[in-house]
């Protein structure tokens, strides 16, 4: 498990790297700039604004000071940070660097003012999709081919049929503005989540039901379900003893990419029910040239999806003893 | 040279004779016509597939119809509701005003011009904001979204089957590597690669525009790039399993090359699952169309998709009154028809699922 893990590593690293230094230099090397605006600047404020965060320099050292705690500057001049004091230690050091557009930011500070809310917006939305999925698959698994399953099994494909700002917009209107039970949007309660949460889950939790249903049925038919009737166990015991956990795998091994989806689908929600999570800034920061916020986040998503993934590889095996990490 | 292996046939006189023919009692079926049969016997795919060839013919045909304008902009205050009687059709005013269409659409327009004239429907499904009609709109935004779902999972096949088929034929290290890098590719979130791309786009246009590119094309081989990568998944495991069996040693034998192997006797193996593949693919990329319409980042106005038409509906949700035309029409359209291309998908997969065959 160990080598399993360091192999996994390594090809963190290099994806790591793939990702700085190809989003790094295509994002230098096209037009504009983050200080461009609708009025030109005067030139000499303009160079004054560029030395300060290194863009006269050439890329590749841009791109070393990007990356390392290495103080390049001739002059000894350190990349200013966020508050004009502290000097920039590059990203392996864990700073992201001041936000090009956001002047008395860095982008450590507004990761970590968005991030909590993005994730308690994504564990809300997750947590409705395992809900609503799993009683739902296994409720049409079980009433297999009467008209509780063909209704969920519908309602299941319906939900993944729409996209999640249209199922938001429903949501609004049915109980924001015909009953006025939940506030319309912004953050704050944790009343503000549910109906984001709801929306962003819910496609989510119509490939989950698919999912449980087809892996219950698999299991379900299997002999040492059969063995467990036989014996006498009660019907309940079977289900919760026997069956779940093999029919769920296939949920389990959904999970990484899921929880993917979730982070992905909320710049989205974000927008429509205005919360100031994390996905709202990707969008802003890319149309602003806001290189470094740009990169801050691109990363911070990366390090998630791929961490994710390893630890849903990992529960896998124990859930699944006859599954080897090193099958490859 | 025949005359010998006859006689050893005929070995079992009459006998043979009524065994062959009991045999030419059973008809011979391929794969392709149990599937098709298995399809048709599954009502609820039918019934996809039969909604799914209408509406396809709909949209190609939208230029003929005598539809208002997609594009007439009125500036009245409020959208108008639909109107009650879903009959009338005459002459209110139609304006020929389109976005830059291809030679093929133009002539089709001129010829509606031609048979009806200045007639159209009356606002059948109300107006947006704007006073354009929502039902031309539906229909136009359907042809839109459906050829960027089309071409971009074509090009995601493109990419997914080549790489896919080569990597589990060539087998061992070479395909421990190119799973590699798929594994890779996975984890980079690519949403933020196609906005990052599509921002450079915009930034380029001018110079795009002049080679005839435009970020349609863009667009495809961006989405096309992405989806891709479980294709490849799904293709090789099926490469893998079928390269150890006879035919592929046989045609090794004879002296085929690998190219030959994989493309000629590979490929249409695995087209089935392919196939599958498809349908659930084009309902993806036709959500994300949308998502990024909703950024912003997708078909650009005056250009109608069904993307912006579900934005331009979920913007103007407010609590003094609800437009709910604006938003249900192209909800239940894009709905159903994903809702069709899902249904169909997975009765194509019952229908070609070879664990199945010869169980009824």
């Amino acid at each position: 498990m160990i080598r399993f893990l360091w192999r996994r590593f390594l090809w963190f690293g290099l994806t790591l790297f793939c990702v700085v230094s190809v989003s790094f230099f295509l994002m230098r090397s096209v037009r504009g700039g983050p200080f461009d605006n609708e009025r030109s600047l005067n030139p000499a404020i303009e160079r004054n604004i560029q030395a300060r965060y290194h863009l006269d320099w050439p890329q590749w050292k841009q791109f070393l000071h990007y990356i390392g705690p290495l103080n390049l500057a001739e002059d000894g001049a350190e990349l200013i940070g966020g508050d004009g004091t502290d000097p920039f230690g590059g990203i392996l050091t864990g700073d992201f660097g001041p936000s090009f557009k956001y002047r008395d930011f860095t982008v450590n500070d507004i990761i970590a003012q968005s991030l909590p809310i993005s994730v308690s917006l994504g564990s809300i939305a997750l947590l409705w999709a395992l809900i609503l999925g799993l009683t739902a698959g296994i409720a049409s698994a079980l009433y297999r081919n009467t008209k509780t399953d063909v209704a969920l099994r519908l309602a299941a494909t319906t939900g993944i049929a729409l996209p999640n700002f249209v199922i938001a917009g429903f949501l609004v209107i049915l109980f924001v503005f015909l009953m006025p039970l939940l506030p319309v949007a912004g953050y704050g309660t944790p009343q503000h989540l549910l109906l984001p949460g709801f929306a962003l889950g819910a496609p989510f939790a119509a490939y989950i039901a698919r999912l449980s249903r087809t892996g219950m049925l698999e299991v379900l038919s299997q002999d040492h379900i059969r063995t467990a009737h036989a014996k006498g166990l009660p019907a309940r015991l079977v289900l919760l003893r026997h069956a779940l956990k093999g029919g769920l795998l296939p949920v389990v091994s959904y999970l990484g990419p899921a929880t993917a989806g979730i982070l992905t689908g909320s710049l989205v929600i974000e927008r429509i029910f205005a919360i100031p999570g994390t996905g709202s800034h990707f969008v802003n920061s890319a149309l602003n040239r806001d290189y470094t916020l740009s990169m801050g986040v691109t990363i911070l998503y990366t390090v998630l999806v791929y961490g994710l993934n390893t630890v849903v590889d990992l529960a896998y095996t124990f859930l699944d003893p006859r599954i080897k990490l090193e099958e490859s | 040279m025949d005359q010998p292996k006859r006689e050893r046939w005929n070995l079992g006189g009459t006998q043979m004779e009524s065994l062959l023919k009991e045999i030419a009692r059973f008809k011979g079926e391929s794969l392709w016509q149990d599937a098709w049969r298995r399809l048709k016997a599954s009502r609820a795919s039918w019934w996809a597939l039969v909604f799914l060839a209408a509406f396809g013919g709909v949209s190609i045909l939208a230029p003929v119809l005598p539809l208002p304008s997609p594009t007439a902009i009125d500036l009245q205050i409020e959208p108008q509701p639909p109107v009650a009687p879903w009959t009338q059709f005459g002459n209110n005013g139609y304006r020929p005003e389109y976005w830059d269409l291809n030679a093929i659409d133009e002539s089709l327009v001129s010829l509606r011009q031609s048979v009806f004239g200045d007639w159209q429907f009356s606002n059948w499904l109300g107006t947006d904001s704007k006073g354009r009609d929502i039902l031309s709109r539906i229909i136009w935004g359907s042809r839109t979204s459906i050829l960027v779902a089309i071409a971009a999972t074509l090009c995601s096949l493109l990419i997914g089957v080549s790489y896919g088929a080569t990597s589990g034929f060539l087998g061992g290290r070479i395909d421990n590597l190119m799973m590699r890098i798929v594994d890779v590719l996975y984890s980079i979130p690519f949403i933020f690669v196609v906005i990052f791309l599509i921002t450079i786009v915009n930034e380029y246009r001018i110079e795009l525009d002049r080679r005839g590119i435009n970020r349609e094309i863009v667009f495809y081989v961006v989405i096309g790039a992405i989806y891709w990568l479980t294709m490849a998944r799904v293709v090789r495991g099926q490469v893998l399993s079928l390269r150890k069996t006879e035919f592929v040693e046989a045609a090794r034998v004879i002296g085929a090359s690998s190219t030959r192997i994989v493309f000629v006797h590979l490929v249409p193996n695995v087209l089935s699952i392919v196939i599958v593949y498809l349908t659930l693919t084009i309902p993806a990329v036709m959500l994300f169309e949308a998502f990024l319409s909703f950024l912003g980042l997708g078909i650009e106005p005056p250009k109608v998709s069904w993307g912006l038409l579900a934005v331009d509906g979920s913007e103007v949700i407010n609590p003094v009154k609800i437009y709910w035309w604006l938003i249900v029409f192209p909800a239940a359209a894009m709905g159903a028809t994903l809702l069709a291309l899902n249904i169909l998908g997975d009765g194509l997969r019952d229908a070609l699922d070879p664990k199945l065959r010869g169980k009824d």
